[in-house]
């Protein structure tokens, strides 16, 4: 009961701190809608459907990758010290991972909404496509929280983070797009199954082993 | 004498298969005929590797409850020794590559798989160099090495079923093990998946006690 009343307080202080300065969030939304804007002004039409998908997964990626990065680097060393003195390390990369997929839904949600509205195209089984962009935030959020908990405690955070999720994220990102071209083709949605089983099973995986073994990451 | 056993057998095995491999007969198959001997060489060294990689893991999780310096040695001169099988194991694909699909790299999902796996071990080894203080070091790559293994399990295990892929056993593609791998094969392979993960695990042993002399006389 503790440890649940701790997750909702440090997820509570994360919401508030980012409300107060809505950087985080706006900056992530300036940053895709204008990615989408340099797209559009340099694709202009889009006929491939596979580079359209394609194309959204990358700007995702990259977002994914500048805004949740920031979770642990931006953080300063006392706020660190105080949160470990009155939590429990597992509540907080909990909390952090929450708050991040929440974060995330947010965003890929409305870049979505801003990425079909610019290229005037919809996939045509759109509930599918919009399940893939819920468990592609869901897995970004997830994997990278730890590895820039991993990247932060090494020392130089923004090259490393690259280096470190980038081969992490690949696998996730193939069964993705696999996935989201199933939405766009249009294919019966018993075809998808196996995708999601394995993205449910890799962000269970990859949630277990963050709570397991952060508690020997953070202490010094 | 009688600790050695082990790696007099890991050689007699090797010598076994080798030789075996390369004389004993096999059955004839279109389009693979005699590179069908590859099996032998090739699949034995993912063998190596993975048996390398878990014994790196096993070390990262004792070196976590235990910040001994000597385990975090092992686990990092495991994944040297691993990294060696598994690109041993994409050159060794790569020529039968040529010979069956024309191409050494024709961007199989098997190959990319593979490809991206070695990536994340190298990514361990990047990340050990960023750090100099040598229990931080020790500290944070055990932790990657362990975050990092289930996804190299997933990468080659479970996504390549999920593709189509010309690699044997994926897409439709006969695999070795139904009916192509009668008895005479089976007694090559498995001793050959045997003696190489024992070479592996030897090399990997003498290049750990390399590393304790060096560390041992540089303090």
């Amino acid at each position: 009961m503790q440890f649940a009343n701790e997750v909702k307080y440090l997820l509570y202080k994360e919401i508030l701190l980012e409300w107060r300065s809505k950087y985080a969030i706006n900056g992530m939304l300036l940053y895709v809608v204008s990615t989408i804007f340099v797209c559009f002004i340099s694709f202009v039409t889009m006929e491939n459907k596979i580079t359209w998908n394609a194309l959204f997964w990358i700007i995702m990626l990259f977002a994914a990758i500048n805004g949740v990065s920031k979770s642990f680097l931006q953080e300063s060393k006392g706020r660190q010290l105080y949160s470990y003195i009155i939590a429990s390390p597992a509540a907080i990369i909990l909390a952090k991972t929450i708050y991040n997929i929440l974060m995330m839904v947010i965003l890929t949600t409305i870049a979505l909404g801003v990425y079909i509205i610019v290229f005037s195209y919809s996939p045509s089984d759109f509930l599918l496509f919009y399940i893939a962009v819920i468990l592609g935030s869901l897995s970004f959020s997830t994997i990278f929280t730890m590895v820039s908990a991993i990247a932060t405690k090494a020392g130089n955070g923004g090259m490393l983070m690259a280096v470190l999720s980038f081969p992490l994220i690949i696998p996730v990102l193939i069964v993705l797009i696999k996935l989201s071209k199933n939405a766009i083709d249009g294919l019966d949605r018993s075809v998808s199954l196996d995708e999601i089983g394995i993205l449910l099973l890799i962000n269970v995986m990859t949630v277990t082993a963050s709570l397991i073994l952060f508690p020997y990451l953070w202490k010094d | 004498m009688y600790k050695s056993w082990w790696k007099i057998m890991g050689s007699v095995l090797v010598i076994y298969t080798t030789i075996g491999g390369l004389l004993l007969g096999v059955p004839r198959l279109a389009i693979l005929n005699e590179t069908i001997r590859n099996l032998y060489f090739h699949v034995p060294m993912w063998f190596g590797m993975l048996t390398l990689f878990s014994i790196s893991v096993w070390y990262s999780i004792k070196y976590l409850l235990s910040t001994n310096q000597t385990d975090d040695l092992k686990a990092v001169e495991s994944v040297n020794v691993g990294i060696v099988f598994s690109l041993l194991g994409l050159v060794t694909g790569s020529i039968w590559a040529k010979f069956t699909w024309g191409q050494y790299w024709s961007f199989d999902v098997k190959q990319n798989f593979t490809a991206i796996a070695i990536l994340l071990y190298f990514a361990y080894l990047v990340l050990r160099n960023s750090i100099d203080e040598e229990q931080k070091r020790a500290k944070i790559s055990a932790i990657y090495n362990i975050f990092a293994f289930p996804m190299m399990v997933v990468l080659i295990m479970v996504l390549p079923r999920l593709q189509d892929s010309l690699h044997p056993g994926n897409g439709g593609n006969p695999g070795f093990n139904s009916y192509d791998l009668d008895s005479r094969m089976r007694a090559v392979l498995y001793p050959a998946f045997l003696g190489w993960s024992i070479i592996g695990y030897w090399i990997y042993t003498i290049r750990f006690r390399i590393r304790s002399l060096e560390i041992k006389d540089n303090s």
